[in-house]
């Protein structure tokens, strides 16, 4: 799976959850600090990832998902 | 000497239409909002009918927002910013704006979608949102937050009579000094077939499943129960003072509440009406008013065969022989029971009675029941007279609750 196709799913999932429009979800935004997503809406992310891409992401690993780019090499050294 | 409370913005979503002035000439034109309730569960349901609002909250809200809100939150919010546009949205110091939203049952929709996601994918699969979709005081807390308001956020639950308590508490807190500016008012959304079920239980539905707007009919010898309903009303109350300081338009007065309780059953109404009729001259001696002041009833009226007669039985207790001048309507017969919403509702449409010096229709009165000794409009609109008049309403809630609020014209 490519670096590429893992941030189209993210896009998609981020601007379900938090609306966040799907151009603006790139690979060095932070989640909170830029996205503007907050803790409950992270879970939610988290959550739809792991039925997306069929990975478990346990709080710890959520934690150190600061920037999408983080979240998005989970997936490829995950799935 | 307790501040007087004034109206300066109203709003609402039920059955019959996504705002106030929709409502209000769809109540007077006796149009019911009442359908076959369009969804597969009702197959195997006793009661197959309801009133579903008009306008979806999801088609006219934010689509994130939506979806973090439980549907009683939804309506709630939709009604709360017409009502708070319509005052102006007053910028206001925040530490003296408050906010009283009821609800009869909560997110009671979202818990039981939350339980079935429970079974079929597990504990791990619960939305972070779900805690704040079922928690009664929701909707109180999405539109308090929605308008900044910092001097309380409040919930009381009390069944169906829970919005007429909700201004009630709201007109208090004004009253008593703690805020200017309160937006109050009730809202639900528990159309499920769980409730359905609960209801039917009871034989507390009307089972009238083939004719669907004929289903609630407050007074009529044929009703057979009440029929659920959704939605939600929202008023923005204030202080006289403080409403005229910034120049706002008064659409109504808030005159005075009564509350009691029956301390008879957990379900039936007191046959006797003792505790509802305490509750209207209750009412009445807070907004300091005789009696023959009362021109109009929006009554509670939920069709069912003992309640309406209770009621009916409590209002000319405490009235007496003004009974006989004063017109009752059950607007119920049209929106169908909104419970925790229903006194929220029917306190705009007793405003709006006010106004317009028109009484609405009670639909579906065919043959009135001759046990109900009361002025009950029938199709069509009644006349009110003009100068100063007041209009009572009536909400009573399982639990023995009896609220009664009385308003007055501008």
């Amino acid at each position: 799976m490519s670096q590429e196709d893992v941030l189209v799913g993210f896009a998609a999932i981020i601007n379900e959850v938090a609306g966040v429009p799907i151009d603006d979800v790139q690979l060095d935004k932070a989640f909170v600090d830029d996205l503007d997503v907050d803790s409950l809406s992270m879970v939610e992310v988290v959550m739809a990832a792991e039925d997306k891409w069929g990975v478990k992401i346990s709080d710890d690993d959520a934690k150190n998902m600061r920037t999408v780019g983080d979240a998005v090499a989970f997936i490829n050294a995950n799935s | 000497m307790s501040r007087e409370v004034v109206v300066t913005g109203m709003g609402m979503t039920t059955p019959v239409g996504g705002d106030v002035e929709s409502n209000w000439e769809a109540v007077l034109g006796g149009h019911s909002g009442i359908i076959v309730i369009p969804e597969a569960w009702v197959d195997v349901q006793n009661a197959k009918i309801a009133g579903i609002m008009a306008v979806n909250p999801v088609d006219v809200l934010d689509r994130v927002e939506s979806r973090r809100m439980d549907r009683s939150q939804q309506a709630a919010l939709v009604a709360a910013r017409e009502a708070w546009a319509q005052a102006g949205a007053p910028e206001m110091d925040l530490d003296r704006l408050g906010t009283v939203i009821a609800t009869g049952i909560g997110g009671v929709t979202s818990l039981l979608s939350a339980y079935d996601t429970l079974l079929e994918r597990g504990p791990s699969r619960i939305s972070p949102h779900m805690v704040t979709m079922i928690m009664p005081n929701g909707p109180a807390a999405i539109v308090g937050l929605e308008i900044g308001a910092r001097a309380g956020v409040h919930t009381p639950v009390s069944a169906c009579a829970s919005g007429a308590e909700a201004i009630s508490y709201a007109a208090r807190m004004i009253q008593s000094g703690r805020a200017d500016v309160v937006v109050a008012g009730g809202a639900e959304a528990a159309i499920h077939p769980i409730t359905m079920a609960g209801f039917a239980a009871m034989r507390a539905l009307s089972t009238r499943n083939d004719d669907p707007t004929a289903a609630s009919r407050p007074y009529d010898l044929a009703r057979d129960g009440f029929v659920m309903g959704e939605g939600a009303g929202i008023v923005v109350l204030e202080s006289e003072e403080f409403a005229k300081a910034r120049g706002a338009k008064i659409l109504g007065r808030y005159a005075g509440a009564g509350l009691t309780s029956d301390g008879h059953h957990i379900a039936q109404p007191d046959p006797e009406g003792e505790g509802a009729a305490r509750a209207i001259l209750a009412a009445l001696d807070d907004a300091g008013l005789a009696t023959t002041d009362i021109v109009h009833v929006n009554a509670h009226a939920t069709s069912t065969p003992q309640g309406d007669i209770a009621e009916a039985v409590a209002i000319r207790r405490a009235l007496g022989a003004a009974t006989d001048s004063t017109y009752v309507a059950g607007t119920k017969s049209m929106t169908g029971h909104l419970l925790g919403g229903a006194g929220a509702i029917e306190s705009i449409y007793t405003m709006l009675a006010l106004r317009d010096r028109k009484a609405p229709p009670t639909l579906n009165l065919v043959d009135l029941d001759p046990e109900v000794n009361l002025n009950v409009s029938g199709a069509g609109v009644t006349d009110l007279p003009g100068g100063d008049i007041a209009a009572l309403n009536n909400s009573f809630g399982f639990g023995g609750h009896d609220v009664a609020v009385v308003f007055r014209s501008v």
